[in-house]
C-alpha cells in the first residue's frame, strides 16, 4: 500500500511538472487566424493529457527500477501474479471514455475552424512549381505577396496546374493541399497584424524548400490602401510590357527565374533577350522570339548548358497573345 | 593474379572495372550526344554498373551471392537492350540522354535483373527440377561455414541471420544517408548540396530529396528484413518445429529482397526522384527515371513480406508443439500473427498504386492524372490502405519482444497474458479502418474526416493496455537489467513518446496545423525506434548467445545504450519542437528567420552520436562472435524451450520433441514448468 501511495503522489507532482514546464515553453508559434484558437485550445487539452500519461507510465516504471531491484545474492523469483482481469477491464474502458471524449472535442473544435462568414473576401490562389500567387477578383489584380485586412474573413479558392502543393502559415494554424484539377478551399479569419509566410507543406519537387511567399496581415485602412495601388498599377499596364510583367508574376515564371541576373532553378532573364545562349548539346542558340517561344511552349526542345538536372513544365495553355506580351516585357530586361 | 586472395583481386577488379566502365561511358556519352563531356551520368553510370559487376566476378566460386550480382546486372543490361532493338526497329526513341536507355527499356531491365538474379543464385534450382520432373531430396546439408549464409540454405536458423545481417546493412545505408543530409541541414542556407553540386544528372536540392526519400523506404525495408529475421529465426523454435512450413519459399522470400534492395539503390544512380517514400502522383509521374526502379525496388521487396507473412502463418498454425494450445503460445508467437496477418493482406496495395503509376508512366494510362480523368487522391487512399497498417507491421514484432523479455528480467509472470495477446490482433484490425488520417489536409471529401478521426483515435485502447501491463510486471518484480533489458526500457520510455505525440496527429484540428511538419517526423522516428530498434537491439543483445554460443560484450552494450538513448531523445524532442513552429518535412534549406538554426545544430550532433553508437554495436558484434564469452546453457535463466537446449542449435532443432505442460511465463510458481521434452 505505501508504494501505491508515494507513486500516487509522484505521478501527480510528476504530470504538474510536466504540463508546466512544457506550457512555459511556448510550443505553438503566435496564432494570428480566428482559427487558430480551437486548435490551441484542443492543443492544450492534449498537452494536458499527454504530461498526465507521460507521468502515469514513467513514473512507476523508475520508481520500480528503484523500488523492486533484485539485491545482491538473491536468486528466487518474484512474487506469482499473473493478472488481474478487473484491472485490466478497468484500463480499457478508461481510456475507451477518454479517446471518445477527446475526439468529440476535436470535431467540435474542427467545426470552430471552419465557421463561415458568407461576407468573406475571396482571393484565388495559384499555386505552381515553386511560386504563389494571389488574384484578388474583387479588385481585379494579380500579386506575388498575400495581404489580408484584419478581422475579415477570406475565402482561399485555391487551384494548381502541376502537382500537390499545400497552402500553410504557421500563425494560422489550418493547413490545406492544392490538388490539381479540382478547386480546394480554405477559410482564414486574419486577428494579429504583422509579416508572416505562405509556406508550401506538400513536397513538390527540387525547389519545394523555396516554396515562400510573403502573408502579410494589415489593418483595414492599409490593406485598402495597397488594394487600390494595385489597382492603379493592373490598370495603368495597358502596355504589351506591362501585361507581360504581370503574365510572368501570375504563372510563376519568377520562381524559377530571376530577373536581376542571379541564378536559380533556371536561368536568369536578365539580358536574355538576343544574346547567344549555350545548349547543352555543344551548340549556341540566338536569344529570338522564336527560340523564346519554342522554349516557354516545349522548353525540352532546346536545354541551356548547365541547366540539364531540372526539367520546365510546358506551358501550352498561354494564348499567342500573352506571350508576345511576355515576349515584349522580356525585352525590356537589358 | 592468380596467387592472389579472391578478396584482394576482387578490389584491383573493381578498381579496373570503375575505370574501364568510365572510358566506356564516355565512348557512348560521345556516340549519343556528340560530344565528349567528363561529367556526363552515362559514364558515371557505367563506370559503377562495370566496376561492381567485375568486383562481384573477382569473388565468382567463392561467394554465391556474388554470381547472382553479376547475373543480375548482366540481367539488366540484357533486358534494357532487348527493349532498346525492338524499339529501334519500330522506329520509336531507343537511346537518348542522360542514361542510354529509354525508360520502358531500364524498367524492363530492372526487372529481368531481378529474374537474372534469383536464377543465378540457384534459389529456384529446385522448383526448376520439380517442374522437369526431376526428384529433388526433401532436406539438403548447408554449405561449410560462412558460405552457408550466401548461399541458398533452408535451414529457418540461417535464413533468419541472412535477414538480419541484410538488415543490419540497409540500416547502416539508410542511416548513412541520412547523416549526409543531416549534415546539409545543420545550418540554414546551402552548404554542400548547392546548385552547382551535379551527381548523377542530380543539382544539390535534387540529390537531397533522393537521399531523403531513399532514406525513408531503404529504413523501411531494412525494418520489414529485421522483423522478418527475428520471426524466421525465433518462430519456429519458440513453438517446437523443425523448421518453416515451406523451406524452399522461406529461402525465396529472403532472396527476393536484395534484389529489390539493389533496385532501390539503382534510383540513386538514374537521376533519383524528389518525391518521398510516399510516391504522391502527379509530382511522381514526372520524376525522373530513378522513380521507377524505387517503385519496382518496393514492388519485388513486396513479395517477400506476403510469402514471408503466408509461410509464417502456416507454420504457427500446423506445427506448434503437443499441448501448445492459442493461449499458451509464446507472446512473440501471438505478435508475428498478428503482424503476418497485416502482411499477409495489405501489402498488395502499396504494390499496386506503385503499378498503377509505373503504368501511366509507362503505358500513358491516366489513372491519376486529371487530364485524362484520373484523380490523385485516388492514389493517397490505396497507398495509405497498406502504409498505415504496415506501421503495425514494424511495431507489433517489437512490442512482442518487450513482452516476451519482460518476465525474464523480472522474475515475475508477465501480467494480463491473454490480454497483451488480444490486444495485439486488436491493434492489427483497427489499423484497417485508419488509414485516411494521413490525408485529413489532402482535400478527400470532408465528411470523412471526422469517423477516421474517430477509429484512428481507438487505437490508443489496445496500445494502452500494452503500457499498463508492462508496467504492472514491473511491479514487485524483482528487476535485474543486462543490456537486452536496458534496450527494453528504453523502448518502453522511447514508444511511451511515440504514443503520446499520436493523438494530437489523429484529431483533425490539431492535424491541421502538425501535417506535414518535423512535429510529424519526431512522433514517427520515436514510434520506430521505441517500436522496432531498441526492441530489435534487445533480441539482438538477449539472443546472440542462442545463434553463436558465446554472449555479446556488456560494457559496449551499455556504452552502446547510454549513447544511444539520450542522443535519440534529444533528436526527437528536438524535432518536434521545431515542427510545431513551423519547420515542414522533406525540405533541403529553411528560412533562417525562423531561428532553427540552433536546434538543427544539435540535432545533427545528436544524429552523428546515434551513429556513433550503432558503430560501437557493430565493433561488439564482431569482436563478440571470435572473442566473446562462450555461453552454452541457459544464460538468462528462461523459461522458453529454447533456452533449455544447447547453443547453438543444429539444423532442424531439437533432438527430440518437447510438449507443453505449463504456462509460458509462470515465474515464481515453485516447480512449474512451460516444456518438457521427450526422453531420447
Amino acid at each position: 500500500m505505501r508504494h501505491f501511495i508515494i507513486v500516487g503522489i509522484l505521478v501527480i507532482v510528476a504530470a504538474s511538472l510536466t504540463y508546466m514546464g512544457l506550457d512555459a515553453l511556448n510550443l505553438m508559434p503566435v496564432a494570428a487566424s480566428a482559427q487558430a484558437g480551437p486548435i490551441d485550445w484542443m492543443w492544450n487539452w492534449q498537452v494536458v493529457a499527454m504530461s498526465f500519461l507521460f507521468a502515469l507510465i514513467v513514473v512507476p516504471l523508475l520508481y520500480s527500477l528503484a523500488a523492486f531491484r533484485r539485491k545482491k545474492g538473491d536468486t528466487a523469483d518474484a512474487e506469482h501474479i499473473v493478472g488481474n482481469t478487473k484491472l485490466e477491464i478497468g484500463w480499457t474502458i478508461a481510456p475507451l471514455f477518454i479517446v471518445m471524449v477527446f475526439a468529440y472535442m476535436g470535431a467540435y473544435s474542427l467545426a470552430e475552424t471552419r465557421r463561415v462568414d458568407p461576407q468573406a473576401m475571396i482571393v484565388n490562389v495559384n499555386a505552381s512549381q515553386w511560386a504563389w500567387s494571389f488574384e484578388y477578383p474583387d479588385y481585379g489584380f494579380v500579386s506575388t505577396e498575400l495581404r489580408l485586412p484584419k478581422d475579415k474573413q477570406v475565402l482561399l479558392r485555391m487551384q494548381s496546374k502541376d502537382v500537390i502543393h499545400s497552402f500553410w502559415v504557421p500563425e494560422f494554424r489550418v493547413k490545406q493541399d492544392i490538388v490539381p484539377g479540382r478547386v480546394t478551399e480554405l477559410r482564414i479569419t486574419p486577428t494579429l497584424d504583422g509579416a508572416y509566410k505562405v509556406r508550401c507543406a506538400e513536397i513538390c519537387g527540387t525547389s519545394h524548400a523555396y516554396m515562400e511567399s510573403p502573408a502579410l496581415v494589415l489593418s483595414q485602412g492599409d490593406f485598402m490602401a495597397w488594394a487600390t495601388e494595385q489597382q492603379g498599377i493592373a490598370a495603368a499596364a495597358q502596355t504589351p510590357e506591362g501585361k507581360g510583367a504581370l503574365l510572368v508574376k501570375s504563372s510563376g515564371c519568377l520562381g524559377c527565374h530571376s530577373i536581376d541576373g542571379s541564378k536559380l532553378v533556371g536561368p536568369t532573364w536578365l539580358g536574355l533577350f538576343g544574346s547567344q545562349v549555350p545548349l547543352s548539346d555543344g551548340t549556341t542558340v540566338t536569344a529570338d522570339e522564336a527560340y523564346l517561344a519554342e522554349s516557354i511552349l516545349n522548353p525540352s526542345a532546346k536545354i541551356v548548358a548547365g541547366f540539364e538536372t531540372q526539367a520546365m513544365p510546358a506551358f501550352a495553355t498561354l494564348t499567342e497573345e500573352e506571350i508576345a506580351n511576355i515576349l515584349a516585357y522580356l525585352k525590356t530586361l537589358k | 593474379m592468380k596467387n592472389m586472395k579472391p578478396m584482394t583481386r576482387a578490389f584491383w577488379l573493381l578498381l579496373f572495372g570503375l575505370l574501364a566502365g568510365y572510358g566506356v561511358g564516355l565512348g557512348l556519352d560521345l556516340l549519343v550526344g556528340g560530344r565528349v563531356n567528363f561529367t556526363a551520368s552515362i559514364a558515371g553510370l557505367f563506370s559503377l554498373l562495370i566496376g561492381v559487376a567485375l568486383f562481384f566476378l573477382g569473388l565468382v566460386g567463392y561467394r554465391t551471392i556474388a554470381r547472382a550480382i553479376v547475373w543480375q546486372i548482366a540481367g539488366t543490361l540484357g533486358g534494357a537492350l532487348f527493349v532498346t532493338a525492338i524499339r529501334a526497329l519500330m522506329g520509336l526513341k531507343a537511346i537518348s540522354p542522360p542514361f542510354l536507355f529509354v525508360e520502358p527499356a531500364w524498367v524492363f531491365g530492372g526487372l529481368t535483373g531481378v529474374i537474372c538474379f534469383l536464377l543465378g543464385h540457384g534459389v529456384v534450382d529446385d522448383w526448376i527440377k520439380m517442374a522437369r520432373g526431376i526428384e529433388v531430396p526433401e532436406r539438403r546439408a548447408d554449405a561449410p561455414g560462412w558460405q552457408k549464409y550466401y548461399s541458398p540454405s533452408l535451414d529457418h536458423k540461417v535464413i533468419g541471420v541472412q535477414y538480419i545481417i541484410t538488415a543490419l546493412i540497409l540500416l547502416v545505408l539508410g542511416g548513412s544517408f541520412a547523416l549526409i543530409f543531416r549534415t546539409e541541414l545543420a545550418s540554414s542556407g546551402l552548404q554542400f548540396l548547392t546548385t552547382n553540386f551535379k551527381l548523377f544528372n542530380q543539382n544539390g536540392l535534387q540529390f537531397y530529396n533522393t537521399l531523403m526519400s531513399l532514406h525513408g523506404m531503404i529504413m523501411i525495408v531494412s525494418i520489414l528484413l529485421g522483423i522478418a529475421g527475428l520471426m524466421n529465426y525465433l518462430v519456429p523454435l519458440l513453438i517446437g518445429a523443425h523448421d518453416m512450413a515451406f523451406p524452399r519459399l522461406n529461402a525465396f522470400s529472403f532472396w527476393i529482397a536484395p534484389p529489390a534492395a539493389v533496385l532501390l539503390l539503382a534510383s540513386l544512380i538514374l537521376g533519383g526522384f524528389d518525391t518521398g517514400w510516399t510516391g504522391y502522383p502527379p509530382l511522381s509521374a514526372k520524376a525522373p527515371i530513378g522513380m521507377q526502379m524505387f517503385f519496382l525496388g518496393v514492388f519485388v521487396a513486396g513479395w517477400s513480406s506476403i510469402l514471408g507473412a503466408l509461410n509464417l502463418i502456416a507454420t504457427v498454425v500446423r506445427m506448434r508443439a503437443k499441448g501448445m494450445v492459442a493461449f499458451r503460445m509464446p507472446i512473440f508467437v501471438w505478435a508475428s500473427i498478428a503482424t503476418s496477418l497485416i502482411a499477409l493482406t495489405a501489402t498488395q496495395l502499396i504494390g499496386l498504386s506503385f503499378q498503377l503509376v509505373m503504368f501511366q508512366r509507362l503505358f500513358g494510362m491516366g489513372f491519376f492524372d486529371p487530364a485524362k480523368g484520373g484523380n490523385p487522391i485516388l492514389f493517397q487512399h490505396l497507398f495509405w490502405f497498406y502504409s498505415h497498417p504496415a506501421v503495425y507491421v514494424f511495431i507489433l514484432p517489437g512490442l512482442g519482444i518487450v513482452s516476451e523479455l519482460l518476465p525474464v528480467f523480472v522474475r515475475k509472470p508477465l501480467f494480463g497474458y491473454k490480454w497483451i495477446a488480444m490486444s495485439s490482433l486488436a491493434i492489427a484490425l483497427v489499423g484497417f479502418f485508419v488509414w485516411a488520417h494521413h490525408m485529413f489536409t489532402s482535400g478527400m471529401n470532408e465528411y470523412l474526416r471526422v469517423p477516421f478521426m474517430y477509429s484512428t483515435l481507438l487505437v490508443a485502447v489496445p496500445t494502452g493496455v500494452k503500457f499498463f501491463s508492462w508496467v504492472a510486471t514491473l511491479w514487485k518484480g524483482k528487476i535485474t537489467t543486462p543490456t537486452p533489458m536496458l534496450f527494453v526500457l528504453g523502448a518502453i520510455v522511447v514508444f511511451l513518446m511515440g504514443g503520446l505525440s499520436g493523438p494530437p496527429n489523429a484529431t483533425v484540428s490539431t492535424d491541421l496545423h502538425l501535417h506535414d511538419t518535423y512535429w510529424i517526423v519526431g512522433h514517427f522516428h520515436d514510434t520506430l525506434f521505441g517500436g522496432f530498434v531498441f526492441p530489435f537491439f534487445a533480441a539482438l543483445y538477449y539472443w546472440f548467445p542462442k545463434a553463436t554460443g558465446r554472449r555479446m560484450n556488456e560494457k559496449l552494450g551499455k556504452l552502446h545504450f547510454w549513447l544511444m538513448t539520450p542522443s535519440f531523445l534529444v533528436l526527437s524532442l528536438g524535432m518536434m519542437r521545431i515542427g510545431l513552429l513551423g519547420m515542414r518535412r522533406r525540405i533541403g534549406d529553411y528560412d533562417p528567420l525562423q531561428g532553427f538554426d540552433a536546434t538543427h545544430l544539435v540535432l545533427t550532433i545528436a544524429g552523428f552520436a546515434i551513429a556513433l553508437s550503432i558503430l560501437i554495436f557493430i565493433v561488439n558484434l564482431v569482436i563478440s562472435l571470435k572473442r566473446g564469452e562462450p555461453a552454452a546453457g541457459n544464460l538468462w535463466n528462461s523459461r522458453s524451450p529454447e533456452w533449455q537446449a544447447p547453443s547453438p542449435l543444429p539444423a532442424h532443432n531439437y533432438d527430440t520433441p518437447f510438449e507443453v505442460v505449463g504456462e509460458p511465463y509462470d515465474y515464481g510458481l515453485p516447480g512449474s514448468k512451460y516444456v518438457e521434452f521427450a526422453k531420447k
